[in-house]
């Protein structure tokens, strides 16, 4: 079986792991590298619970090949927290209810995270088209939208 | 004595009565004594039975007691999601 | 000892709170491990094999290639499990892995673990079956006639009357009163027939779970579950052990809402993991979610109501004919009792079939049975309020069940909350606010059980004075939450003092699944029980400090107290600082509760949806959406909306989007969130919540049961929108655009 060596950057440090060919980056994250936050709900790119940013932009990561994250950096949900500070988004989930069983919430603040990063001061229909990518079966979207809007003002007012 | 419901599918086994009359204190009573007066009702009893006991559903309380003026309806097994 | 308000009832300090969930960090940080997130050393892949086939005869199944493949560490079939007497095991081994037939598309009929997944999907291409395909019925009219192939022989209950076509396996009715003189009374009598496909619970985890067993038979099952306990008795079972030999422990859970309430891989796993002696993982694929583990019934409903001119119905009847796939299931009992509970009426009869078909073996969603039909009896109510010209909300005004109402059912209801939220819908300013040409406005009025179940709770007062309450149900929605409020609020310590763990099934006695709605209910009400008891504890101990009578003493605002100057004159001992002496005093200190909870309150629900309707293309779009619900007592507000938006949601997709598409070959059709089109953020507004409390005379706190109810008043509440926005009256789920195209286009 081939295996190949591939080298990058997760959440700023450097990561090395071998993959097979056909191996997916989500399946490396989560069985290779430890980091289970991103989930797999679909493996087809339709429910957006294994999104992570691929030097900077928003991807489903099981529409990645492993041996595709050569040298780029990439952002899990891991990532977002400084330690044990919590980024404004995450806080804001809590704060505001937006997540019941939880299994959408690493995707969604990843998706959530970029779209702020482009646009700090979206209106409602910007967040919920950005975010029609992410599934979430529990909660309606209401409270996930607020939330990000609550968190865009925080971050606007920094 | 207790009058006791039956729901409608259930009364081709009980001659056609909607309500019967029960000598039963308890729940358990109740279910063993429609058993004996009338065996058709022993497969769905076996299944599971809740009873509503003066609005009050029981889903499977043997020990439940019953007034001989409380009103009790017979019901299926419930169930949820 | 509680404070009062000036009329004497309770007021709260913790419970109608929004404090932050104790898993809440773990989840915004993927720090949180569900079914799929764990590994164990030696583990090996699981894969299963699955039917081709709707229906066919396995007439051999030869697995040598498989088990002589390098890597492949243990293949199982269907003989490997123990024969099942009880009928209701037997469906599931059987559901499990095909004894003999396939019954369904994606019908599990062999399994191997191996070393890697890409070893595990070679071996299963290994295997050969050899299948003798046979005549399929997909759909429930179609396979309750006398020529329909048979699913399965010999399954029907003694409700069933004899000459009626194999695949009826259930007969109920229900009702009461005269319906001919009802009908002769009413000024008009509407009668109309609807059909709504099956639909999927669509959590977003897929099922998964890590088994293991020993040498000397002790297994151990880590899997994403709304009930622990169940999936021990159940693969107990089927494993041919004993429950105390089998521990499971429940993951956090990614979604269930009643469709992880049974078990599809589990059993499949333990019997790798035993036959191999290394831990088995098994992780299903999306597509063998939707294929292979618990979509509702389809349903075919007749409904016939009679109304007078002043809007009273004067009589209602239905026939619901209801397929929950290829096993008996019983579903169809709880539709045709909630069909008109929102109602008191003289006389009223339903009837309920259940009808075998190839499909996958049914789960509940939310509330099982109820939104079918419900969605029928609420949209033949909005249409003859049309044709009557009168106020929809008035006329379920009028026809309200209440407090002394004899159910249709059964029961005479007691304290209920749908005259409230009737009246809280009525005052709000959606009811009210004005439509534009194109657009439309649906009502529909809603109802669920609720109940309680087989609870335990054990409370632990730490010396630090912090107190852990250990529970043994899956948090599915924020329960841990509720639960920690209510112990903090009974025992009169803070909030974050208290810390709930979900238990495992070796540590705890039994708990029912989490399901019925019935968590924050029983799971509640065993804590203040459980809260009660460390509470007589601990004045037993300061009465032993102080030297007084037990009965001398009682608890006020978390503390031991003298009752009455009597007692003696000694300071308030903080549960802290009776917590601190708790070695010297005695030993450690708990409380704790067993029992079966009853006395689980209805809750009842009314939907307000506004849509507009696209005349070229059939598409609709909710603009406007508003949630009434009785919750007796919400403990945690934010996570009751969440409850009442979350089930909305989904009710707005099964109106609107979601169903399962048979091929004419019998296979499943979408079984990817591509073609499965469940809503996504774009689809809807903002879900405004209104929460109505009328207590439940069954719970210390007044609570109901929320979870389950807001997926039942969708299905009209969108419905009737429709049907007004456009003009016609539509009678079949889902309300896809090609479908409403087809009806404007009828229309002309």
């Amino acid at each position: 079986m081939k295996t190949i060596h591939v080298a990058a950057t997760v959440n700023g440090d450097a990561v090395e792991f071998v993959c097979a060919p056909e191996e997916s980056l989500l399946d490396v994250l989560r069985n290779r590298l430890g980091l289970t936050g991103a989930k797999e709900g679909c493996g087809s790119g339709d429910c957006g619970a294994c999104s992570i940013t691929l030097n900077g932009r928003l991807v489903c990561s099981c529409l990645v090949l492993a041996a595709e994250a050569e040298g780029a950096e990439i952002g899990t949900v891991e990532g977002l927290a400084r330690n044990d500070a919590l980024h404004p988004l995450q806080q804001a989930f809590i704060d505001h209810a937006a997540l019941q069983c939880g299994i959408c919430t690493p995707g969604i603040l990843v998706a959530a995270k970029a779209l702020l990063e482009r646009n700090p001061d979206p209106s409602e229909s910007e967040i919920r088209y950005w975010l029609a990518g992410n599934l979430c079966r529990c909660t309606g979207y209401d409270k996930i939208v607020r939330a990000v809007q609550a968190a865009a003002r925080k971050m606007r007012a920094a | 004595m207790v009058t006791v419901t039956i729901w409608g599918s259930l009364r081709a086994l009980t001659d056609g009565r909607a309500t019967l009359e029960v000598e039963a204190s308890t729940f358990k009573q109740l279910l063993d004594r429609l058993v004996r007066d009338y065996p058709g009702l022993r497969p769905q009893i076996e299944r599971g039975v809740s009873l509503a006991v003066d609005g009050r559903i029981y889903r499977e309380a043997w020990f439940t007691p019953i007034k001989p003026d409380s009103e009790v309806v017979l019901m299926p097994y419930m169930t949820g999601g | 000892m509680m404070a009062l308000d000036q009329n004497g009832k309770r007021i709260f300090k913790v419970v109608g709170t929004r404090p932050p969930r104790p898993d809440g960090i773990d989840k915004v940080t993927g720090r949180a491990l569900y079914g799929a997130d764990v590994a164990a050393p030696g583990m090996l892949v699981g894969r299963i094999l699955r039917s081709p086939h709707a229906h066919a005869e396995i007439v051999a199944i030869d697995t040598s290639a498989a088990v002589a493949l390098e890597g492949v560490k243990a293949v199982v079939t269907g003989t490997d499990f123990a024969p099942q007497a009880d009928p209701t095991l037997r469906d599931i081994q059987e559901n499990c892995m095909a004894r003999g037939k396939a019954l369904y598309d994606g019908h599990a009929v062999a399994a191997v673990a191996a070393t890697t997944a890409a070893i595990a999907r070679a071996a299963l291409k290994l295997i050969k079956v050899s299948y003798k395909p046979l005549p399929h019925v997909t759909d429930v009219d179609q396979a309750m006639r006398a020529e329909a192939p048979v699913v399965q022989a010999g399954r029907a209950l003694e409700s069933v009357p004899a000459g009626t076509p194999d695949n009826v396996t259930h007969r109920c009715e229900f009702g009461h009163g005269d319906l001919a003189a009802g009908f002769a009374r009413a000024d008009l009598i509407v009668t109309r027939s609807f059909t709504t496909a099956a639909t999927h619970q669509g959590y977003i985890e897929p099922h998964a779970c890590l088994a293991s067993m020993t040498a000397d038979g002790k297994g151990d099952l880590w899997c994403c579950t709304q009930g622990q306990f169940n999936v021990r008795t159940i693969c107990a079972a089927l494993l041919g052990i004993e429950a105390s030999q089998l521990r499971v422990t429940a993951s956090e859970i990614g979604g269930g809402f009643g469709g992880k309430t049974s078990v599809f891989i589990e059993p499949v796993a333990l019997a790798l993991a035993r036959r191999a002696g290394r831990p088995v993982k098994i992780v299903m694929t999306r597509d063998e979610v939707f294929r292979a583990t618990g979509p509702t019934v389809s349903t075919s409903i007749d409904v016939r109501i009679g109304v007078t001119k002043a809007g009273r119905i004067t009589a209602g009847e239905a026939e619901l004919r209801y397929s929950g796939g290829a096993f008996a299931c019983p579903t169809v009992e709880l539709g045709a009792q909630a069909a008109f509970a929102a109602y008191d009426l003289e006389a009223v009869r339903t009837i309920g079939w259940n009808v075998l078909t190839n499909r996958p073996k049914e789960a509940a969603f939310r509330a099982p049975g109820a939104p079918a039909a419900i969605y029928a009896v609420e949209c033949v109510i909005d249409e003859a309020c049309q044709r009557l010209g009168l106020d929809p909300l008035e006329v379920r005004l009028i026809n309200a069940a209440r407090k002394g109402t004899r159910s249709s059912y059964g029961p005479t209801f007691d304290d209920i909350g749908l005259l409230a939220t009737l009246n809280a819908a009525k005052a709000h300013p959606h009811y009210r606010a004005p439509l534009a040409p194109g657009q439309g406005r649906g009502l529909s009025a809603g109802f669920w059980f609720n109940f309680g179940g087989n609870t335990c709770v054990s409370l632990n007062v730490n010396t630090d004075g912090t107190v852990g309450v250990t529970e043994g149900n899956p948090d599915i929605g924020g329960s841990r939450a509720a639960i920690s409020q209510m112990a903090a609020e009974e025992l009169g310590i803070p909030y974050d003092k208290v810390r709930t763990m979900i238990a495992d099934t070796a540590s705890l006695g039994y708990n029912d699944v989490t399901d019925g709605s019935r968590v924050t209910f029983a799971v509640g009400l065993a804590t203040i029980k459980a809260a009660q008891d460390a509470i007589r504890k601990m004045c037993a101990r300061a009465a032993k400090i102080w030297g007084i009578d037990p009965d001398a003493v009682e608890w006020v605002d978390g503390a031991a107290v003298p009752a009455g100057p009597n007692a003696g004159k000694f300071p308030p001992m903080t549960l802290a600082e009776i917590a601190a002496l708790s070695f010297k005093t005695g030993g450690p200190i708990a409380g704790h509760h067993e029992f079966n909870a009853d006395g689980a309150g209805v809750s009842f629900g009314v939907h307000l949806c506004d849509v507009e309707v696209d005349p070229e293309t059939g598409a609709t779009r909710v603009l406007r959406y508003t949630v009434f619900q009785d919750a007796g007592r919400a403990v945690h507000p934010s996570y009751v909306e969440g409850q009442m938006q979350g089930g909305a949601a989904q009710g707005i997709g099964w109106a609107l989007n979601e169903e399962y598409i048979y091929g004419s070959d019998g296979r499943l059709q979408n079984p990817g969130f591509l073609d499965y089109r469940v809503p996504v953020a774009s689809d809807l507004p903002m879900i405004e919540t209104v929460i109505l409390e009328i207590p439940n005379p069954g719970h210390p706190y007044g609570v109901r049961g929320v979870g389950e109810t807001s997926i039942v008043p969708p299905l009209a509440a969108v419905s009737n929108a429709v049907s007004r926005a456009i003009g016609v009256r539509m009678n079949r789920l889902p309300m896809s655009p090609p479908r409403v195209l087809a009806a404007i286009d009828a229309k002309g």
